[in-house]
């Protein structure tokens, strides 16, 4: 268990986006956030990096612990946490600089002090994009497609050597290889790493994922084991979901 | 029921697209007939000489020098107080700074200064720079006046520049344990750069072409030396300009249009270099 939450409650303003919520993620595991839209599973996930930070009206009651300690404690920095949890965003967000570059910069203002060419040729290699990009490392990144900017950004988050990566919803910008080839990535990169993956496919979800949250109006309806929840769903709004009587 | 009106929409259509046509060729014709008027009296004054000569009190003799170096020495302590303070600003306001009723009511007044009539600052310039800090009619007193008069252009133009650059990328960069000064300085700063420098060229075209506040801190209009120094009397293009205008000779205003040529070479350059930059910017990030 390396993700814990405890009695979480996430606010906007007033609003409850996230009510009571408590789940343990597992370590290298793939787990897979579901729900209709607004239903908080954005806002779950960027709480498990302390993104939320950056909104004015974000507050937060209850606990999330990582490696047993509670990331909202005032004596841990957020941004030394980001370190450890890298993120993946909705539309790929490269750095508009080479895409060497693009690798290098987290770890280089990290202070990384080592063999630069190799920690980018390892990210870009677990990242799968090694082949397609080798000739062209100082390329601007913009210049990739859609799918590949993608992976660039797995890569980037791969390179700070995180435990934990968040990402949220990888695939919701991309055609469908690109999809096809980032999932068959997750499910290579949950040997080393343990994933979060906020998604609103639940075939998505059922074919990368190990564990499945289905979140309905900032509640947690059910979390479990996915294959199972796929197949004999406990909650009638679960069945109703996946099944696709709603949302 | 639907009337068949189309006939009668066609038509106020075609008037609408005649009479913004008319419109637009209209000022362009005044502009164009300007500028021939000008080159056309001005033409054959202008020469090295015109460059190399100070002002006389005879036209064939009278040139620009002093007041194009004034013009320079003005723009270069202009560029030096009001980009790092303008730009420093920005960052502060559009990156840092709370959204709270304090910051709300500092961005509607600088917008409001923005507005404020070049006199205006003219007079302020002489309470403040020339009278207080006794800093009489130098160069410097006139760069700070000039200054002040373009200071919320250039935070104005800058945190435009500033809020354009994608919310992703600052997330990008914090995602990967990045702080809020690395992620400004090495992905927002870039970025926003070519639109920074856009506005803060097009406020230094102002500056050059401002004239109202330097006389009234006092700029002379007659200076036959070149500055040397950042406390020494100086004149600026628009200054002389408007003194040889201002004579009774028809000589002298043959030398005023060669001195207004001078002062347009000067600005479209200036404008050039911006557009040149707004167009690299354009190409170099598209997101």
């Amino acid at each position: 268990m390396i993700l814990k939450t405890k009695n979480l409650n996430l606010f906007y303003g007033s609003t409850k986006a996230i009510n009571n919520c408590n789940v343990n993620i597992e370590k290298n595991k793939v787990t897979a956030i579901i729900g209709p839209s607004g239903c908080g599973k954005s806002t779950l996930l960027r709480s498990m990096n302390r993104m939320n930070d950056f909104i004015d009206s974000f507050s937060i009651k209850g606990e999330i612990l990582f490696d047993e300690k509670n990331i909202y404690d005032s004596k841990i920095d957020a941004t030394e946490l980001r370190k450890s949890i890298g993120m993946v965003f909705q539309k790929p967000n490269p750095f508009p600089k080479s895409i060497y570059e693009n690798i290098i910069w987290g770890p280089k203002i990290n202070g990384f002090e080592g063999d630069k060419d190799k920690l980018v040729e390892e990210s870009l290699k677990d990242a799968g994009l090694w082949d397609e990009v080798k000739n062209r490392l100082n390329d601007s990144a913009l210049s990739l497609s859609g799918g590949q900017q993608q992976r660039l950004c797995i890569a980037r988050a791969i390179a700070m050597k995180p435990n934990i990566i968040l990402m949220d919803e990888p695939c919701s910008a991309l055609d469908p290889k690109s999809t096809a080839i980032i999932e068959t990535l997750i499910k290579k990169l949950r040997k080393n790493y343990t994933i979060l993956i906020v998604t609103h496919n639940m075939q998505q979800a059922a074919r990368v994922s190990d564990f499945t949250l289905f979140l309905y109006e900032g509640e947690v309806i059910e979390f479990g084991d996915t294959e199972h929840l796929f197949r004999n769903p406990k909650n009638k709004q679960t069945e109703d979901y996946i099944t696709g009587r709603f949302g | 029921m639907i009337k068949n009106n189309l006939k009668n929409r066609k038509k106020i259509d075609s008037i609408f697209k005649v009479a913004s046509k008319i419109i637009t060729w209209s000022s362009l014709v005044v502009l164009a007939v300007l500028l021939y008027h000008v080159s056309i009296t001005g033409i054959s004054k202008l020469s090295l000489d015109f460059l190399n000569n100070f002002p006389s009190r005879f036209p064939h003799k009278a040139g620009i020098k002093s007041a194009l170096s004034g013009s320079i020495w003005m723009l270069t302590f202009v560029t030096l107080i009001s980009v790092p303070i303008g730009v420093l600003s920005a960052i502060y306001l559009e990156e840092y700074s709370k959204k709270n009723r304090i910051t709300r009511f500092v961005e509607i007044n600088i917008a409001n200064l923005a507005g404020v009539p070049s006199i205006v600052y003219g007079i302020l310039g002489l309470a403040i720079f020339v009278r207080f800090f006794q800093l009489d009619r130098s160069v410097l007193a006139g760069s700070f006046t000039m200054s002040l008069l373009i200071l919320p252009v250039i935070i104005i133009s800058s945190r435009e520049a500033i809020r354009a650059v994608p919310k992703s990328i600052r997330l990008g960069a914090y995602a990967v344990g990045a702080t809020k000064y690395q992620t400004i300085r090495h992905h927002v700063i870039p970025i926003a750069l070519p639109g920074i420098l856009t506005g803060v060229i097009l406020s230094m075209s102002r500056a050059i072409g401002e004239t109202a506040p330097l006389i009234m801190i006092g700029a002379l209009t007659y200076v036959a030396f070149v500055p040397e120094t950042v406390m020494d009397p100086f004149t600026t293009l628009p200054i002389q300009v408007f003194n040889w205008a201002s004579r009774p000779q028809a000589a002298f205003h043959e030398v005023a249009a060669a001195g207004i040529i001078i002062l347009l070479i000067v600005l479209l350059f200036m404008n050039a270099i911006a557009i040149f930059l707004r167009n690299y910017s354009n190409k170099k990030y598209d997101f």
